[in-house]
């Protein structure tokens, strides 16, 4: 394999890993955040132990997974350079913007903090501790904000101009309005806190099925969890609905990539299942549900969609000969998988909801709510992948093609070597760190008996 | 003065901040499964960096941020040209990392035994790396017309920028035993303390000198007067650290191998100054505050925001130590809920 190839490799690995935590980083924050003023707020001493006890059993889990964050977040920063160095000169004037941006504005803050909150609670008032909690929930998403500005130019460049052979940027209220950002962010936000949700849902239904002597507080909190990630799901399927409209004005080529739309329709069909023949670039077999994706796109069922093959003729119009048809059967079936994903979730999600109205539990559904919790890392991981292989083949869109933007300096032994090492690295960590939080959520019940009021 | 020289002051600060906070975070990792006869006291040793080091690391992100964001040609060369050792880094880290996060959740000795080699090693690779890093700076690269880095790996490996290496090591080293001289409460591990502090510290203060010497002899230092007189304020500061360390007065000392570490840097980037890569194929395809920078207007909206955040920056963190600013004993060591 060529450098470009495993470049490639070894940043998809690296992302892919790093997002297994931040969604956790992001939503987690929030939930611990609102038990702590739950705590600091209810005057019921009952109330006050519980949460209490909730909160310090799940700040192991936090800060377990907020540690694999940072450490896998260090290695994406310097990618950039290390890997795609001429990415880095051509896009440096506005990528590396928000890239200090967030670290001068967000970590310091999360880190900070997060260090007060851990060590702080006998040195801090009630009031102030909680207050800590929440400036890491508002620096860590903030961090989310800056770091989808910089993505969001990559798949639609706002705010520059081509000058001194690079992109510079003219304009950094648009780099920070960019509408693709804007959708982005709220897509993500809404998708990590459903994420975080299933997490919480998962332990509450193991510790609810241990019967513990906490298994009333636990299953007390598998309601607050449920809604957690009901408001998640639900969020995240209406911002992906919105963002998905944007991609279809903006980057064409990726929704109909990412539908298998080859021919131009109006009115359009959406395919839920299809046999896919890249090669002669038609779908073999295809069911489909006619107007759909007109209407999905346009909210009325008639309306022109661009298929894949004029998109093509268009772009070696502008941009002159090559290939500008992304991955198309995997985009189409990554979307697809992301929204069963959703679906089966919200489904568990209000089902357990539905579960709690009653007194009995239902052990086959909180089995399930265990056995789906890869469910939501698998959606957000086909999501992450439509976005970032819907823009190929480029790095930016219409500005530098992903070909011309990796270090020319390394030779393909250097990238196996560090892809091989790498991913080792990520591999015992992964191991190591689940080892320790479940031996953790398996070995703590007593917890929540043992805190005292002090 | 304009916005480059601005950014180029600003990113010695970064890289100040980063090498004197991470500097005794890196002493502390080293020395704590060295020096800790039980678990208790490698226990009590990683302590007093656990609620800042995170914070501290910060600085290192945000050096490299703001590297890329003011002289993305530098960030660019610099980080593809340094691949291997980087790569090195980034595991180093990544252990250290981890460990400091997994070390105390499970109770088993063999657990703790080998996340405190990998915050040892986590430690001390970086603290090498960083200080052949920098000499490298300083040194010169073979670096071509089109800014791109033509030399290998192995070409970084000299023995002067290894003899930067090990001035690193030794200086976080001598720095990480201040400080936990500073935070330890009248611990049984005093008396070992103090030995290796005022080992290290010899140590640190003959590499200092070879360095200093060597920095003269192989770069054009002499050529930049204001470097050299930050290099001898450098040497001198250290010395009275040591002294004074010696003399068990270890505040003093603290203060005093902090502004070391912070004379240092800016010793080193006075002499690079205008340049931040240098190349040694011909002095005018070095890497400058000018042919590598951003646009004007992305460095003007960059100051606005330091200008407004920093400030702020500082005083948070100023105020974490103030509320941490208690001597750490072992009572500290049970549950901190």
């Amino acid at each position: 394999m060529d450098v470009l190839s495993l470049s490639r490799w070894q940043f998809a690995i690296t992302t892919t890993y790093h997002f297994l935590f931040v969604p956790l980083t992001l939503g987690l924050s929030i939930f611990l955040a609102l038990l702590e003023t739950c705590y600091v707020k209810t005057q019921r001493p009952e109330w006050k132990r519980h949460c209490r006890g909730l909160i310090q059993f799940f700040s192991t889990i936090f800060l377990i997974n907020f540690g694999m964050g940072i450490v896998t977040g260090i290695v994406q920063e310097f990618h950039f350079g290390m890997n795609w160095s001429e990415y880095s000169r051509f896009m440096g004037d506005i990528f590396g913007a928000p890239l200090a941006l967030e670290a001068l504005s967000a970590f310091f803050l999360e880190s900070t903090f997060l260090g007060l909150w851990v060590f702080g609670w006998k040195k801090l008032s009630p009031k102030l501790h909680c207050a800590c909690i929440w400036i890491v929930a508002l620096a860590s998403n903030l961090s989310a904000f800056w770091i989808l500005v910089a993505n969001s130019f990559m798949q639609h460049p706002v705010g520059y101009i081509l000058r001194n052979g690079r992109a510079e940027m003219t304009d950094f209220f648009a780099l920070i309005t960019n509408p693709y950002a804007i959708f982005q962010f709220t897509h993500t936000l809404f998708a990590c806190i459903a994420t975080s949700g299933c997490l919480l849902l998962a332990i509450c239904a193991y510790k609810v099925l241990q019967r513990g002597p906490a298994m009333a507080v636990f299953r007390q909190c598998l309601r607050g969890a449920a809604v957690f990630t009901v408001i998640g799901l639900l969020g995240a399927m209406g911002s992906g609905h919105l963002q998905a409209q944007y991609v279809a004005k903006v980057q064409p080529m990726k929704l109909a990539a990412m539908e298998a739309l080859w021919e131009s329709a109006d009115p359009a069909p959406f395919t839920a299942v299809a046999l896919i023949d890249t090669d002669k670039q038609e779908n073999t077999f295809a069911i489909d549900v006619p107007n759909m994706l007109s209407f999905m796109v346009h909210n009325r069922p008639s309306g022109e969609v661009k298929g894949i093959k004029e998109l093509q003729d268009l772009s070696v119009k502008q941009y002159g000969a090559g290939n500008y048809v992304p991955a198309v059967t995997g985009l189409f079936w990554s979307f697809r998988i992301m929204l069963a994903a959703g679906g089966i979730l919200l489904l568990l999600a209000l089902a357990t909801i539905w579960m709690l109205r009653k007194e009995k539990n239902c052990p086959y559904l909180l089995w399930l709510l265990i056995l789906s919790l890869p469910l939501p890392f698998i959606a957000n991981t086909t999501g992450w992948f439509i976005t970032e292989a819907g823009r190929q083949p480029w790095i930016v869109v219409g500005l530098q093609k992903t070909m011309d933007a990796f270090s020319p300096v390394l030779a393909p032994g250097e990238v196996l070597m560090t892809l091989v090492g790498y991913t080792l690295v990520y591999l015992a960590l992964a191991l190591a760190a689940l080892y320790a939080a479940l031996r953790y959520i398996r070995k703590t019940p007593a917890r929540l008996e043992d805190w005292r009021d002090e | 003065m304009d916005l480059n020289i601005l950014w180029f002051i600003l990113i010695t600060v970064l890289f100040a901040g980063f090498f004197l906070l991470e500097g005794f975070d890196y002493g502390v990792g080293m020395i704590a499964p060295l020096l800790g006869n039980d678990e208790k006291e490698r226990r009590l040793m990683l302590r007093t960096i656990l609620p800042v080091w995170d914070g501290n690391e910060v600085w290192m992100i945000t050096a490299g941020g703001a590297l890329f964001a003011a002289f993305p040609h530098v960030y660019a060369t610099m980080f593809s040209a340094f691949y291997m050792a980087l790569f090195l880094l980034l595991c180093a880290l990544i252990f250290r990392g981890a460990g400091l996060e997994l070390r105390n959740r499970l109770d088993r000795e063999s657990w703790h035994t080998f996340w405190d080699w990998s915050i040892c090693f986590g430690s001390a690779v970086p603290a090498v790396l960083w200080g052949v890093a920098v000499t490298n700076l300083l040194a010169g690269l073979p670096i071509n017309g089109h800014m791109l880095y033509i030399g290998r790996f192995i070409d970084l490996l000299t023995p002067y920028t290894l003899l930067g290496g090990v001035t690193f090591l030794l200086l976080f080293t001598f720095h990480g035993a201040a400080f936990l001289t500073l935070r330890l409460d009248h611990s049984p591990l005093d008396q070992r303390l103090q030995t290796l502090g005022r080992r290290s510290g010899l140590a640190a203060l003959l590499a200092l000198a070879a360095y200093a010497l060597m920095t003269v002899g192989k770069t054009d230092f002499l050529q930049h007067p204001l470097a050299v007189i930050l290099l001898v304020l450098t040497a001198l500061l250290f010395l009275s650290s040591w002294i004074a360390y010696w003399r068990q007065k270890i505040w003093p000392s603290f203060i005093l191998s902090s502004l070391t570490i912070v004379m240092a840097t800016a010793a080193i980037f006075a002499g690079l100054f205008p340049r931040i890569m240098v190349s040694n194929l011909q002095p005018e395809w070095s890497l400058t505050i000018y042919n590598a920078a951003s646009s004007p207007y992305t460095l003007t909206i960059m100051s606005i925001a330091a200008a407004c955040l920093v400030p702020v920056i500082l005083l948070y963190q100023g105020w974490t130590y103030w509320i941490f600013r208690k001597r750490i004993t072992e009572q500290d060591l049970e549950q901190h809920y």
